[in-house]
């Protein structure tokens, strides 16, 4: 146990958990944007879907909830310590900074993760508990979604998230991998094609669905 | 005063491994009871602190820099040389005392250069083990590379930069030592001055430079390894923070200082290019391989290189040295550069420079095989002078590189002055008149790692040492000398910046002490000298506090020790009527102008002993006996 | 090729008499700098006036002004080491700003460097951490024919990329976290590549991890700008091992340290 407590102790011990619940999430985050992308196969596909996660597979949805929602305490918690021990460790700012090669994404890193859980909290009173989604209805995920999304603020406010998880996931899935020192050496270690593809194809993925019902495509 | 070098009896090949035995031991238990202190923490420093407090001894150890990694050893370039003979080129430790003993000129000590040479080979397995990164072949055995004034491949290197990891070998071993408690490291801390009870160095005192406190620090033995004092000269290689003011301090109290007219000058300097100069860059003397050395036949010649015809220019080492060519020697190159200026032919920014045109070999090999070879320090040049070399030549100048004087010492490193020894560039021990490149980096761990530690065993072993703290009236005594100098460098409030004085000082030493020395230049030196140091005290102005950072007063007080110091070389300089490795005197030459040495009034090392503010140091003489060498001339025609 | 006409440059400075007092930029005025002084010689030209007219010089440190011993070290319009790459503020030169510039002059900020005066900070957090393990236990004497243990090229060179670093801590200053990442990985990659170092390498790991958090250096978020800011180009790739040598350590099942005495 005091090994473990030393390892959560330690920067580097804490950057590797959040780099172990960071991938966590994005495993999450693909397998939630496929199984989204179903809404284009109508109402019928998706709601069949939905009843498929939380009839036969209910207990593994839930070993799921779980093992996500210890993984962003986590994430949070030592995001939140992390954040805490640099703040402390330059208390007297410089007059002027010029940052170099850091990315927006870096940089941004923080507040967009506080945007992100903001956003998790309302798409969760929204699409899963329905307690802000005036037409939610158990079971109906198709009609739930639509009804949600029809509204344009919410829309944009869908989209908006989903650029601030493009820029999570363009620091965050590249970073994961160093942090855990697994990956390999590179002439120009700031270059990141997999975390690019990663960071497009999942905000693109999921903000194609509140795209297309504000368009009417899907309805 | 009567010397004794104490150099073992015996064949020279048997001397230090029957000096080992002979050395008296301390008991292991024992050396926990010993407090070593050791001033200066580079490759000599950190080693000796650190192989000390491996074997037991509680050691201090000193610097000025906010960490012992900064210490001026980082900047050495080329390598370490060492009697591996891994090349199979017929090395042995023989041939690298022969090399080093005939490079310096044949004004070093027999046995200490013999010792030297044997000890090289375990330096570099010492320092492989440490992990410093040499160069290595791919089938993973280290590699030499070739030096100047050698036959044999011989030089271990880390690229450009075995200096630095030689240095941080020592360094992180010297670290490893503070994290297990043996050693004290105590930085930004300046040696002041040296307290002595019954004759022996029982301790120093420092000023802390960060809060100004004067501190004494009791020891049973002191070991200085300071570095060298180039910097008497203000423009040089050196780095601006070092300084004779241990070494000095240690002479006014009773060691004795050898041979300080032995400096080295490197050709192949990038040259002055304003009054607001701080600072010579060294660019690596391998340049020489490919370049060609030329000024303006004409003097005056102001157009630019490139319109200058081919007939109308002066490739003067060629045309003076047909068969060594742009490869003579450092001192003749130099020498050379200084006599083509000074007929008004130099060229840039005040006429003090030559060209080092790599035209002919761009051409002749494609400038893409120039740049693999020297790519990195033609970026250097370009970064400092803003000028292409590939397209322009190359301006060089000679500048001071190295100090081969500096305290006497015995075979034990111990200088006359008891408990005290000095090792590294410090002491003047194994170079003789002149230094052979990758030379300095072998002699300062040669010192450090293996020989004082043992050394100073002996010392410990033999000398009567009652316990003296701090307390003692002699501490006391001499912080308040020091307490009282600085009060007068602060209190003198004149007019001029101790940089102006520095200035002064250097161009002096330069002109009449530099590369070519004269009676008649030397004896003026040593008229303008006291009265430059005079008004030093009287209108020197050092502001702020004692009691704070000052690099001010720091500053002031390392110059005030230069004035004294740049005296006493000029005085070497002039006694000895010979020319000899670095040392040139224009009345002792050849009719072609090379240098003429004179073996047998002048085959000996000139002490020089402290007599007092304001009076002339008197000299003792050791004679330097050669019982294995034939003395020969140099001759690079 | 040559310069003739001198700038006119403003510089503003943090100025601070010492550790506990507190500080301000002042601007000052520095006529007639040459576009081929360093900047260090820009700021000697300027105490030297200071001096003249009565005024304390600015304090900064500096040493060999070649570029290695790492003691120089200063925050230039809020870039470590100023705007050009691969450059130590010493070989820094005044060609590279323009006449009537006004150039910001800051000591690093970081908790684990405390100003001692202007722009002088003290940064033996970084001594600290290479005493807590970054080294390789040789003592003097002990070691095989340096050729005993042949060491592949491709390892002594990579090791030696790492090695290069020269303290200075450019890293801690340009980073936003104030992290010691890229100093502390660079000691551990240069000694863990080598055959010579891995007696060591895991526990090394561990011990420079736990001084570099000690030290209240921040931690890494692989923002980049330490590697940008390195003078020596010291790639991230060391942080990388670093962090794989400190989880494989975590990963190993604790070592019971035989009781030490000293000899």
């Amino acid at each position: 146990m005091h090994r473990l407590a030393a390892f959560w102790e330690s920067s580097v011990g804490k950057k590797a958990v959040m780099a172990v619940t960071g991938i966590v999430g994005v495993l999450f985050v693909i397998g939630h944007m496929v199984g989204n992308l179903q809404v284009f196969q109508g109402a019928e596909r998706l709601n069949a879907y939905g009843h498929l996660l939380h009839g036969p597979l209910n207990e593994l949805i839930w070993g799921a909830r779980v093992v996500l929602l210890v993984a962003v305490v986590l994430h949070m918690v030592a995001a939140w310590q992390l954040t805490m021990r640099s703040r402390a460790a330059r208390p007297v700012p410089y007059a002027v900074r010029t940052p170099q090669v850091s990315t927006l994404a870096s940089r941004t890193l923080r507040w967009g993760g506080v945007l992100l859980l903001a956003f998790l909290v309302y798409h969760l009173l929204d699409l899963t508990i329905g307690a802000v989604n005036p037409a939610f209805e158990e079971g109906n995920v198709y009609g739930n979604l639509l009804g949600s999304l029809q509204r344009p603020l919410i829309a944009v406010f869908y989209i908006v998230a989903m650029g601030a998880l493009a820029l999570h996931l363009y620091h965050g899935a590249w970073s994961s991998l160093r942090t855990l020192g697994v990956a390999p050496e590179s002439p120009s270690p700031l270059k990141r094609r997999v975390a690019v593809a990663i960071a497009v194809i999942v905000a693109v993925g999921f903000a194609v669905v509140p795209v297309a019902v504000i368009l009417g495509i899907v309805r | 005063m009567e010397l004794n070098a104490k150099v073992p009896a015996g064949p020279l090949a048997d001397k230090w491994e029957r000096h080992q035995f002979d050395l008296k031991l301390v008991n292991p238990a024992n050396k926990r009871k010993f407090t070593v202190i050791v001033v200066g923490s580079g490759l000599a420093g950190a080693s000796a602190a650190a192989s000390m407090s491996e074997l037991g001894y509680n050691v201090k150890c000193f610097c000025f820099q906010d960490s012992p990694r900064r210490a001026h050893s980082i900047a050495a370039q080329g390598g370490i040389n060492a009697a591996k003979n891994y090349q199979n080129d017929g090395d042995s430790v023989w041939r690298l005392f022969y090399d080093t003993i005939k490079g310096g000129d044949f004004r070093a000590r027999e046995a200490n250069v013999y010792r030297l040479a044997e000890i090289s080979v375990r330096i570099i397995d010492q320092c492989v083990a440490q992990g410093v990164p040499f160069a290595r072949e791919y089938g993973g055995f280290l590699a030499n590379r070739s030096f100047g004034g050698a036959q044999v491949s011989r030089t271990f290197y880390a690229r450009g930069q075995t200096g630095q990891q030689l240095l941080l070998g020592a360094y992180q071993a010297l670290e490893k030592e503070v994290q297990r408690g043996g050693v004290v490291m105590n930085s930004r801390s300046e040696m002041l001055d040296i307290v002595t009870v019954d004759g022996r160095a029982r301790g120093i005192v420092v000023r802390d430079l960060v809060t100004g406190q004067v501190e004494s620090h009791a020891a049973d033995a002191v070991v200085l390894a300071t570095g060298g004092y180039g910097n008497v000269f203000y423009l040089s290689t050196n780095a601006r923070g070092c300084n004779v003011t241990a070494s000095w301090r240690a002479h006014r109290r009773g060691a004795l200082f050898a041979n300080p007219c032995f400096t080295q000058i490197h050709p192949t300097c990038i040259p002055v290019s304003g009054d607001y100069q701080s600072k010579l860059t060294l660019m690596s003397e391998s340049l020489r391989n490919d370049g060609r050395v030329w000024v303006p036949v004409k003097a005056g010649d102001r157009r630019p290189p490139g319109d200058i015809p081919e007939a109308e220019r002066d490739y003067y080492l060629e045309r003076k040295y047909p068969s060594f060519g742009n490869l003579a020697p450092r001192d003749i190159a130099s020498r050379a550069a200084k006599e083509v200026c000074d007929e008004g032919r130099g060229v840039g920014p005040g006429g003090r420079g030559v060209y080092l045109d790599f035209a002919a070999s761009i051409q002749r090999l494609g400038e893409a095989k120039i740049a693999e070879r020297y790519g990195n320090l033609f970026d250097m040049y370009r970064r400092i002078t803003d000028e292409n070399p590939y397209q322009v030549p190359m301006r060089i100048y000679p500048a001071v590189h190295y100090t081969m004087g500096g305290l006497w010492v015995d075979y034990n490193l111990m200088s006359t002055l008891p408990g005290l020894h000095v090792i590294g560039e410090a002491n003047f021990s194994d170079h003789g008149a002149n230094r052979l490149g990758a030379s300095a980096l072998m002699q300062g761990l040669a010192d450090g790692y293996f020989v004082i530690p043992l050394t100073i065993g002996d010392y410990l072993a033999t000398a009567k040492l009652p316990p003296v703290g701090t307390d003692h009236p002699e501490f006391r005594r001499v912080e308040a000398e020091v307490s009282g100098r600085i009060a007068r460098l602060l209190g003198a409030k004149g007019r001029r910046s101790a940089d102006s004085f520095h200035r002064e000082l250097g161009k002096l030493m330069w002109e009449k002490c530099g590369m070519a020395r004269s009676a008649a230049g030397l004896t003026e030196a040593l008229a303008r000298i006291p009265a430059l140091r005079e008004e030093f005290w009287s209108d020197v102005h050092v502001p702020g506090s004692g009691t704070a950072l000052n690099q001010s007063l720091e500053h002031a007080g390392r110059v005030a020790d230069f004035m004294e110091l740049g005296e006493l070389m000029c005085r070497d300089a002039l006694e000895r009527e010979e020319s000899c490795g670095g040392h040139f005197r224009v009345e002792h030459q050849t009719e072609d102008g090379e240098a003429r040495r004179d073996d047998t009034r002048f085959c000996y090392a000139a002490a020089w002993e402290w007599a007092g503010e304001g009076a002339p140091q008197g000299l003792t003489r050791e004679p330097l006996q050669f019982d294995n060498v034939t003395l020969s001339a140099r001759s690079y025609k | 090729m040559s310069h003739d006409d001198t700038m006119q440059i403003t510089v503003r400075v943090w100025r601070q008499p010492g550790p506990a007092a507190g500080g301000a930029l002042v601007s000052y005025d520095v006529p007639g700098v040459s576009p081929e002084m360093s900047f260090l010689e820009m700021l000697d030209v300027l105490n030297e006036r200071l001096t003249e007219r009565g005024e304390l010089p600015i304090a900064f440190d500096h040493d060999c002004r070649e570029g290695i011993c790492g003691m120089c070290g200063l925050m230039i319009n809020g870039v470590a080491h100023g705007p050009e790459k691969a450059t130590t503020t010493c070989q820094l030169h005044m060609r590279s700003f323009r006449n009537g510039d006004v150039i910001t002059v800051e000591p690093w900020r970081a908790t684990a460097f405390p100003v001692l005066a202007d722009l002088v900070v003290d940064r033996r957090a970084l001594d600290r951490i290479i005493a807590s393990g970054g080294f390789i236990s040789a003592p003097t004497g002990g070691a095989p024919d340096g050729n005993a243990i042949p060491v592949p090229k491709p390892a002594a060179d990579q090791a030696m990329d790492a090695a290069a670093c020269i303290g200075c801590g450019a890293c801690v200053a340009a980073c936003p976290n104030g992290s010691a990442s890229l100093f502390t990985a660079a000691k551990i990659s240069h000694l863990g590549l080598l055959p010579q170092g891995q007696a060591e390498r895991f526990r090394r790991a561990l011990s420079m991890v736990q001084q570099m958090d000690l030290e209240h250096f921040g931690s890494c978020t692989l923002y980049g700008e330490c590697q940008e800011a390195c003078p020596k180009e010291i790639s991230i790739d060391t942080i990388t091992r670093m962090n794989g040598d400190f989880l494989r350590a975590a990963a190993q099942p604790p070592v019971r340290e035989a009781a030490t005495g000293s000899i």
